[in-house]
């Protein structure tokens, strides 16, 4: 007789165990299987920076957590149901995150004294009343896993390596989805090792099986298809959502895409998703070092392609000099910071919103630069797109400022069509630009103010340009006293010009009123769902979330001062609080975290209860 | 000198003169600077290259040298210290049509720039490098440069410096630079017929050029570029000619066991037989480092001219070719179809 299933309206799960163990692995074939089945999805992968700490150790352990969900979600959830745990370590580091009555699956073949001993506990915390108040189901993962493959020619380490699957199939099982999609991802991940694929599938139904079978599982949930719009979807990662927004520019601008870059966390995979579209013309460079990273960009915009480098912050550090040449010479250069946690190497694998002021500031001289900031994994496709766009417009660099909460994590994208993305038009000089005098290589359009793009090849332009000031109009080096400080205020009005093209500014929630919260980045989610509780509880509070950081769009201050009080949260120590304070002499409050960790929807709530009760509402 | 290039001069092209190629700016150098001659020549050769001037690119970073692109009326990119090879790279990656050319110091390439120097060797984009090597740094008056020999006493270094030269041949060679050559200030034809074969070697090209600063290093390198002292101590390779040198033409280098020994070939104890006969096209690079290596050895004379010219491939045709390969395997891009690849779900 089929077990009972129960719908449910969402579900959290998080995938521990050591970092070769295969969580993240299990983790996105769930994330994609409950996907394509139409339900919201998001993700959050937390994982060391060592390839292989130890095994068994507490710095080894390697999370997945993922949240799905019947309604629209923002997050990846901030306490699990479900928290399937490979070994004590793993159950040592995420049990925290467990709701009271939740989900524990633990392989209990990974709980002898020594592995205990390696996660620091004294006695086995399955036995000694740490797991009391979860639904605790341990089950023998290891050696139901040998037994399901025994048949098979692989060797035991090789059968031990499929014991995520057999967790999967668990999960598959629990959460009442089926088992194609990863059949499918596996007959093509191993489509030359048909071992491997008869292997993971075997596990994977072992594992399937073994929850109808045993009495263990008494019911399965569901969770109903969530409503999106009309539309094509497809599941997304933010930094593979760059990739696809940087080759959609290119092509739209009918320009070639040169992205040189060097291996850094979390940025890495922008450069690993380019490398795979030769034939889309992309060129990806893998450089000697950061700086010659920029540099081949910078080369290649003077020679007329989309020049991209993409890095984290060390990176941009590095960087900065280079960064600086193509703003004063008014290139169109993109610049892709995937910020991690800092300062100096910090934590690589964590992360944080702390580059903020680095990228507004982080250069000598006066060296105004347009930041465009992604507020979810999807969101990386149309702002980096717009970073393109408003570098070919205005010929300058600009700041694609996401980070790894984003790049890494995951969700339903509905795809858009090409007809709707935004115009970017290269629009280089022609030789019809030469005249009596030459060419004149700093004689900008009335509107914009930027500078004609000629590249090389066009006859009748050549010219010369450089990081040494240069004289309005004829570009010749000059250290004339007016000059600089005109090229200095054009340089700056250029940049202050983007927010004329800017739509206007929504504001989620209240239009006026008690409290706005203002974010940007990767916040957007839980900001959103705190304050969507919020208002459907008839709060007077709002969301706004900044796409563009530099410059402000233009109608920012009047929404600022429609409300009470403005809170910014933001995992940094109050950089976007100290650039509205400054720029709007507004009193704004700060919420801030530096954890390496993202906001929880509760801590948000906390702050706001806190605010209104100051206000008089309690 | 082997030409490996038949296409470069396109149908119509008016012909040009030294005039064309000089901006309109005034060259600001000081009185007596070896980069004058190293400008000029390089306007004279430019018209003999056959290249439209609107495909003709100046790169530099930052140093004396580095002014050269404003003098040249071509394009020019004046960068930043030490990163004009990445810069250069990427115009050549995106557009492999363009003749570009790096102008660069001994400060600027062998120091802040060192690291991105010997990777531009090792990719071998076809482009030039000319090395103005003055064994100083000129812009920020006078300190000792990685070149710069040990003991030099500089406005930095009062008790001398302390560190060994770098040798910029040896360098480039164990980069695995395709072409390498030196040159001399003050002998233009030399040095023009150098820059021509840069121009004409497939692949990077390094010339190192002996230049002259009278300001801060006056003469560093006189006992090999001045009328009374050169012909004793420089020997000019020629290919597949044996190294003979010396006003009387009377002196050469053989070889003793592993090292270098200039005999005489006029006293009856050697012939020209026993000289080392130079070929720069060999694959191996034992002579080429060989004859690098003689500049380091006290009282050998340094040669001048091509130490080596390979044909390898070059890195903007190689990645045109994975283009096209992938083009041609999996279709032209198709961005819709991008967008819309994996897996998919329709919500109606």
């Amino acid at each position: 007789m089929r077990k009972p299933v129960e719908q449910i309206e969402e579900a959290t799960i998080l995938f521990a165990g050591d970092s070769g163990d295969g969580s993240q692995t299990i983790g996105t074939q769930m994330t994609e299987t409950t996907a394509l089945i139409g339900n919201d999805v998001a993700t959050l992968p937390d994982y060391p920076a060592e390839i292989r700490a130890p095994a068994g150790s507490l710095a080894g352990v390697s999370g997945f957590q993922l949240h799905f969900s019947s309604e629209q979600i923002h997050t990846p959830g901030d306490l699990c149901d479900v928290l399937v745990a490979m070994n004590p370590a793993a159950l040592k580091v995420h049990l925290q995150k467990l709701k009271p009555n939740g989900i524990l699956i633990v392989n209990i073949d990974n709980f002898a004294r020594r592995s205990l001993r390696l996660a620091g506990y004294e006695a086995n915390p399955l036995e000694d009343g740490t797991v009391a108040k979860y639904q605790v189901f341990p089950v023998e993962l290891t050696r139901l896993t040998r037994k399901a493959l025994e048949n098979t020619d692989l060797t035991t380490r090789e059968i031990d390596r499929c014991k995520n699957f057999f967790a999967l199939g668990m999960i598959l099982w629990l959460y009442n989805r089926p088992m194609d999609y990863t059949m499918r991802w596996v007959k093509t991940k191993f489509a030359t090792k048909p071992q491997y694929v008869e292997a993971n599938i075997l596990a994977l139904r072992a594992g399937n099986i073994y929850c109808e079978a045993t009495e263990q599982f008494a019911v399965s949930y569901d969770v109903k298809p969530a409503v999106f719009e009309p539309g094509t979807y497809r599941n997304i990662e933010g930094n593979m959502a760059t990739v696809l927004g940087l080759i959609a520019a290119s092509h739209q601008a009918g320009l070639p895409l040169v992205y040189g870059s060097y291996p850094i966390t979390p940025a890495s995979d922008i450069l690993h998703g380019l490398a795979q579209y030769r034939n889309f013309g992309v060129i990806t460079m893998q450089m000697e070092d950061e700086i010659a990273a920029v540099g081949v960009a910078i080369g290649a915009a003077f020679s007329g392609a989309l020049g991209v480098t993409g890095s984290s912050g060390p990176g941009l550090a590095l960087k900065s000099e280079a960064i600086n040449l193509a703003m004063i010479a008014e290139l169109p250069l993109v610049i892709c910071n995937i910020q991690r946690a800092g300062p100096s190497t910090g934590m690589p694998t964590k992360t944080e919103q702390s580059d903020l002021l680095q990228m507004f500031y982080g250069r000598n001289g006066e060296s105004p630069i347009p930041i465009v900031a992604p507020s979810r994994p999807y969101d990386c496709f149309e702002s980096v797109y717009e970073a393109c766009r408003i570098a070919v417009k205005y010929r300058t660099p600009v700041i694609f400022l996401s980070d790894l909460y984003i790049g890494m994590g995951a969700e339903p994208w509905k795809i858009p069509k090409l007809s709707e993305l935004p115009e970017i038009k290269a629009d280089f000089a022609g030789r019809d630009q030469a005249h009596g005098n030459g060419f004149e290589p700093y004689q900008r359009d009335p509107e914009t103010l930027a500078r004609p793009w000629a590249k090389p090849g066009t006859p009748g332009l050549e010219h010369r340009i450089g990081g040494l000031e240069k004289s309005d109009i004829t570009g010749h080096v000059s250290y004339d006293a007016e000059n600089h400080q005109r090229m200095v205020e054009i340089r700056a009005e250029k940049v202050a010009r983007v927010a004329n093209d800017l739509p206007p500014t929504e504001v989620f929630g209240a239009q006026e009123g008690d409290i706005l919260l203002l974010g940007w980045g990767g916040t957007y989610g839980a900001i959103r769902t705190a304050v969507e509780q919020c208002v459907q509880e008839g709060l007077s509070i709002a969301h706004v979330h900044l796409r563009h950081l530099n410059p402000f769009p233009n109608d920012l201050v009047g929404i600022l001062k429609r409300f009470k009080r403005v809170l910014i949260p933001e995992l940094n120590t109050g950089q976007l609080r100290q650039l509205i304070r400054s720029t709007y002499l507004i009193d704004a409050i700060g919420f801030n975290k530096v954890q390496g960790q993202p906001f929880h929807v509760f801590e948000l709530q906390f702050k706001i209860d806190e605010i209104l009760k100051e206000l008089g509402h309690f | 000198m082997k030409r490996e290039r038949t296409s470069r001069i396109p149908v119509g092209v008016p012909t040009l003169s030294k005039k064309d190629f000089e901006s309109d700016q005034d060259t600001r150098w000081c009185p007596g600077c070896g980069d004058y001659s190293i400008l000029a020549q390089t306007q004279r050769i430019m018209p003999e290259l056959g290249i439209p001037r609107e495909n003709i690119v100046f790169i530099s970073g930052i140093g004396c040298s580095s002014r050269f692109p404003y003098y040249m009326n071509t394009y020019g990119f004046h960068t930043i210290h030490g990163r004009a090879p990445t810069i250069a790279s990427g115009v050549k990656m995106a557009n492999p049509d363009l003749s570009v050319w790096v102008i660069t110091g001994d400060g600027d390439a062998l120091s802040i720039g060192g690291n991105h120097f010997i990777h531009a060797m090792r990719r071998n984009f076809d482009i030039n490098v000319l090395l103005f090597n003055n064994r100083i740094y000129g812009l920020t008056k006078g300190q000792y440069s990685p070149t710069s020999e040990q003991g030099k006493k500089t406005t930095s270094t009062p008790l001398g410096s302390l560190e060994t030269p770098f040798n910029p041949i040896s360098l480039a060679l164990a980069s695995g630079a395709t072409f390498v050559a030196r040159s001399l200030d003050r002998d233009p034809d030399h040095l023009r017929l150098m820059i021509k074969s840069a121009f004409e070697h497939k692949g990077t090209s390094f010339i190192e050029i002996y230049q002259n600063c009278n300001i801060f290093n006056d003469g560093t390198f006189f006992q090999y570029t001045e009328k009374d002292t050169k012909a004793d101590n420089t020997v000019f390779l020629e290919h597949g000619e044996p190294l003979v040198f010396g006003a009387e033409r009377d002196k050469g280098i053989r070889l003793n066991g592993f090292q270098p020994e200039v005999v005489e070939t006029t006293n009856g104890d050697y012939a020209t037989d026993d000289l080392i006969v130079h070929d720069q096209y060999t694959e191996d690079t034992t002579l080429a480092n060989f004859l690098a290596g003689m500049s380091d050895t006290l009282d050998m004379p340094h040669p001048v001219g091509i130490f080596r010219s390979v044909r390898h491939p070059c890195y903007e045709d190689a990645m045109t070719h994975q283009i096209d390969s992938a083009k041609d395997r999996g279709g032209e891009g198709d961005l819709e179809a991008l967008l819309n690849a994996g897996e998919t779900w329709t919500v109606s």
